[in-house]
């Protein structure tokens, strides 16, 4: 992603000298290569999503499904309804975006901390290495409806492992507490997404590491860096590739992740785990409201659009000379 | 059994297998021929599971082929997938030609266009509108339109009660009125025991009860207008009421806010564990999850004593399962013959009988298998203290946010704060808002 | 190199941490799985003390699992293919060419990861009933339907990773080959292909995974004849009871194929990902 960025200037150099710019015949090529990829991409992200859009503008209720295209033009009332937070329907959304944002950066940081610390303390070998690193897989490898259906058996109240832990063998807690309902959703929401997501991390960053030469680290060595050292001088400057891309895609899924919750908590998420997409679905599907869900989630486009696009100018700014150094 | 068991497996992978082969829906190209239509049909799930439901109605579908030469392809549609299966076919028109629907989805459906309008000369089609019961009837559309839907299969809610336990708390009669609910539900509640159970965590349930408790107060959820007055002062007495059972009255387990399947309260008492629960005819469930016939006892729903100025002698409200012909069908003579066939006397015992819901058609009620006096019961229900949902085209949108509002004070109450009547006001306000907006 | 002690004993104990948070929902997966249903239903116990098979028999009548399977893997298998495919000769072609519109495409393709599935759902189900018609292909509520929604979501992914994996595979490869009489074709085919076969077996995992778990667009765009696992598995707890035993042991029996095939092949994984992401 980042690389497409800044691959800008050496094309254009490639271009003016390599053997095909100046066969035009070869040019037709890539193009055809391309075909399959662009006429899906067409088909079932782009044209889909303008006519998302579309809707967007429109007045699309129950009354006009049978025949949308003849639901009235509704200008920006969507959108207005989405945006007023001092009525019911924007405060809700308002809300929701919070929820959305704290569970995802939380995500984001434990994920991408524990897989970091997995990563470090697995790096040298040690007798059982393999099995621990295949084991932190396995949560990335099942299915999310799988795991997060456990989840949801194991967070019950009466029934679920996590009481009978925190509240028969600990005694915690003299009351059981609820998991799946009010305030404790949320943290059963991030503990069950980040189950699923550090591995992840893991592997990426475990990917990383394996490519880092180990002359840097016997040269650091020699320096006197211990293993903090190493850590600081060598492994995180070197895996900056990787977490530039790794940060970004782990918060663009997390954000729009609509399994986890759907599967942990049915079709209408408690207030205080309330997702974005969750919302819009039920703003969609359960409220048969189609116009202001589809304002909605172009809201949430925008929105990602603008932080990603934020997010590139950063750390392609701030990692260029890395990159370079390397 | 463990070989039938065997070779039934085989078999359903057989059976999986071969449309495979068609990679889709061959479903259109028999149709247009036009000399014997294959109807599509979707069917809610009724039974004790999908697969009960398909071996349930393949038998009485076969008989209908044999009848008219139609053949019907049954789909049983999960509950939680059947609105949005249905906006997905009214969106796209292509759907299946009769299908089953929720009767309070009946409005908001018939908004859609969608449906086919039973007006008199479809009704005279399939026998006459004389043929189902009244209170049925009423949960089929808007008043003054032609409906969209006739109904199938008829339900009410009632207090079911355990005889036995009730016996052991030297209670003789079941609670008539809220008081003495309160007072019985106190003496039957010990510790590890409850006395009622609810799906606190189920929107539809919540508001189905909401909906029947307003009522007794003499509130309404739309005035005759159709604009939505939720905050009502009635409105809000009748939530705090059914919050109440938890929060002030502690006769219903705090667990209860968790249940949200569908099943888990009326498990609860069919195993023992709660003495009461409201629920729809459930006769069949509750001895197939082990309960004992001779323990299950059933009344109506207790009315609030003194009864309040303005308060309807509402029990429940007008629950069931009615039968549409989606529009868009090309076949739809062949299409209303089987609605015809499906809401036939000798179909409504036999289907009404096996599922434990209670036949849309009067005549049924012939078979002994209604006298007892467990159908008696629900049927007297359905004809002097039920009300339908409330008919308007938002009706949908009603049950979701409503419900949704009551199920998120069950989890406050359950974790222990204090939901007040200014809180429930103001939830109710700002549900009134964003349908209104 | 020498460990400290205190470093040492941090892997002792963070390994141990992490290990028991990961392997606790596959533990009581497990033991679920092997429990009578009543015991599922009460409180819960560390170590069953009934031991039973039955959920393991009796989950295929309750819902009708064996389908759902054979739906899944139909469906991910012929994504995986599909997406490793398209994607290999799209990745190729930004790869290797300098082309008019490179660029455009790359950003277009990755920015799409961004679009909120919800925001394109009931317009992808409306394109698709119309195509459907205009065309005699059956893509609402079939296979083929899901096939192609699932092989185009993995493909921005799928691309990426194999730009990067293409690119660290020398360029001197593709000379050698065309001088050997190939066109470009040839010299994908014969050199370039097996050379990025770790990464193009990790874009294939990648691809069958996610359309193994999707929830969202299975759950409008399939009927009761195309349904996949992931919904399908629901219907657990839309019965007259919950079976959470059954659930689990259908769980397990869903997890296990994919599960046993990435932890065999994830080396690939691990190698597709160390070439396309570090450069």
């Amino acid at each position: 992603m980042l690389e497409t960025v800044e691959a800008d200037r050496p094309a254009e150099v490639a271009a003016a000298g390599s053997p095909e710019a100046r066969r035009p015949r070869r040019e037709l090529l890539p193009y055809a290569l391309l075909a399959p990829a662009i006429g899906l991409e067409l088909l079932i992200h782009i044209l889909p999503m303008l006519v998302g859009v579309g809707i967007s503008f429109l007045k699309l209720t129950q009354f006009y499904l049978r025949n949308w295209k003849a639901a009235p033009f509704a200008g920006g009332d969507n959108y207005r309804i989405a945006v007023e937070i001092d009525k019911p329907a924007g405060r809700a959304l308002l809300h929701s975006f919070e929820v959305t944002l704290a569970f995802t950066l939380l995500v984001l940081a434990i994920s991408w901390g524990l897989g970091l610390f997995a990563a470090v303390l697995t790096q040298r070998a040690f007798t059982g290495r393999g099995l621990v690193r295949t084991l932190f897989l396995v949560p990335y490898a099942m299915p999310v409806f799988a795991s997060v259906i456990t989840w949801s058996f194991m967070l019950q109240r009466d029934t679920g492992v996590v009481n009978h832990v925190l509240v028969d063998q600990l005694h915690l807690a003299s009351q059981r507490p609820f998991w799946l309902i009010g305030d404790n959703s949320f943290l059963s929401l991030v503990v069950v997404t980040v189950w699923r997501t550090w591995p992840f991390a893991f592997l990426c960053l475990t990917a990383g590491m394996q490519s880092i030469p180990t002359e840097l680290y016997e040269a650091a060595a020699l320096d006197g860096a211990g293993i903090t050292g190493q850590l600081r001088r060598v492994t995180l400057p070197l895996l900056a590739p990787v977490n530039r891309v790794l940060v970004l895609v782990l918060f663009l899924w997390t954000f729009n992740d609509f399994t986890t919750p759907y599967t942990l908590f049915g079709k209408s998420a408690p207030r205080q785990a309330d997702l974005i997409s969750m919302h819009i679905y039920q703003n969609s599907f359960v409220n048969w409201n189609f116009g202001t869900g589809s304002a909605m989630s172009v809201l949430l486009l925008l929105f990602l659009l603008a932080v990603t696009g934020l997010y590139l100018l950063v750390v392609n700014r701030s990692g260029e000379p890395r990159t370079s150094d390397a | 059994m463990r070989l039938t068991r065997i070779t039934t497996t085989a078999l359903a992978t057989v059976l999986a297998v071969v449309p495979l082969a068609a990679c889709g829906s061959d479903k259109d190209k028999a149709g247009a021929a036009g000399a014997s239509p294959t109807l599509t049909y979707w069917a809610s799930n009724q039974g004790t599971s999908l697969e009960n439901d398909k071996q349930i109605l393949t038998p009485e579908l076969a008989k209908f082929t044999s009848q008219t030469g139609i053949k019907v392809n049954v789909e049983v549609v999960p509950w939680s997938d059947l609105l949005n299966r249905i906006l997905a076919a009214t969106t796209s028109g292509k759907g299946p030609d009769v299908l089953n629907i929720g009767n309070t989805w009946s409005s908001s459906l018939q908004a859609t266009g969608a449906l086919t309008q039973f007006d008199d000369a479809t009704m005279a089609k399939i026998g006459g509108k004389d043929r189902f019961l009244a209170g049925s009837l009423s949960a089929t559309g808007v008043p003054g339109k032609p409906p969209t839907a006739v109904p199938l299969y008829s339900l009410a809610y009632g207090l079911y009660y355990n005889k036995k336990q009730f016996a052991a708390a030297h209670i003789s009669q079941p609670p008539a009125t809220w008081p003495e609910l309160i007072a019985d539900g106190k003496k039957l509640t010990t510790a590890g025991h409850w006395a009622l159970s609810v799906e606190g965590g189920s929107a539809t349930e919540n508001v189905h009860n909401a909906f029947a408790l307003s009522q007794q107060q003499g509130g309404e959820f739309f005035d005759s207008a159709g604009k939505p007055t939720f905050d009502t002062p009635q409105n809000v007495a009748a939530i705090k009421q059914y919050l109440d059972l938890m929060q002030t009255d502690k006769i219903v387990n705090p667990s209860d806010a968790e249940y949200s399947n569908g099943t888990e309260a009326l498990k609860d008492f069919a195993t023992g564990k709660t003495s009461m629960v409201l629920w729809q005819a459930a006769a069949g469930s509750l001895k197939q999850l082990g309960m004992d016939a001779a323990d299950i006892g059933v009344a109506p729903v207790p009315l609030p004593s003194p009864a309040p100025a303005g308060g309807k002698k509402v029990t429940s409200m007008v629950a069931g399962i009615n039968l549409a012909v989606f529009d868009n069908s090309k076949h739809k003579d062949a299409a209303l013959q089987f609605v015809k066939f499906l809401t036939s006397t000798p179909e409504q015992q036999l289907l009404n009988k096996t599922y434990g819901s209670l036949p849309a058609v009067a005549d049924a009620y012939s078979d002994p298998a209604f006298q007892t006096q467990d159908v008696q019961t629900f049927k007297d229900i359905l004809n002097t203290s039920a009300a339908a949902l409330p008919a308007v085209a938002q009706e949908s949108q009603f049950e979701t946010l409503i419900g949704t509002a009551i199920k998120n004070m069950f989890a406050d109450v359950a974790s222990g704060k204090t939901v007040t009547e200014d809180d429930i006001k103001s939830q109710l306000a700002a549900a009134q808002q964003q349908l209104g907006g | 190199m020498r460990e400290p002690t205190w470093f040492r004993w941090t892997r002792r104990v963070g390994l141990s941490v992490l290990s028991g948070f990961t392997l606790l929902p596959i533990y009581v997966m497990v033991t679920s799985a092997l429990k009578p249903l009543a015991d599922v239903q009460g409180n819960f116990a560390w170590f069953p003390t009934r031991l039973t098979l039955q959920p393991f028999v009796d989950m295929w009548h309750t819902i009708p699992l064996a389908r759902y399977f054979l739906n899944s893997v139909v469906v991910s298998s012929i994504a995986s293919l599909a997406s490793v495919a398209i994607a290999l000769l799209a990745g190729y072609a930004v790869s290797r060419y300098r082309f008019r519109g490179r660029q455009a495409f790359s950003v277009v393709v990755l920015s799409t990861q961004m679009f909120p599935g919800i925001l394109f759902l009931l317009p992808l189900f409306v394109i698709f009933v119309n195509l459907g018609e205009a065309t005699g292909l059956p893509l609402y509520g079939s296979r083929l339907g899901l096939i192609i929604t699932y092989l185009t979501f993995t493909l921005p992914f799928s691309i990426w990773m194999l730009v990067g994996y293409l690119d660290s595979i020398p360029r001197e490869l593709d000379e050698a080959a065309k001088v050997d009489g190939n066109g470009p074709l040839g010299a994908l085919f014969r050199v370039v292909v097996p050379a990025a076969l770790p990464g193009i077996v990790a874009v294939a995992i990648y691809a069958f995974m996610t359309a193994w778990g999707e929830v969202l667009f299975a759950s409008v765009m399939t009927d009761d004849s195309t349904r996949t696992l992931a919904v399908g598995l629901q219907g657990y707890a839309t019965q007259n009871n919950i079976y959470w035993n059954q659930i689990m042991a259908a769980s397990l029996t869903v997890s296990l194929p994919v599960v046993i095939g990435f932890l065999l092949l994830q080396r690939f994984l691990v190698a597709g990902m160390t070439a396309g992401a570090v450069k």
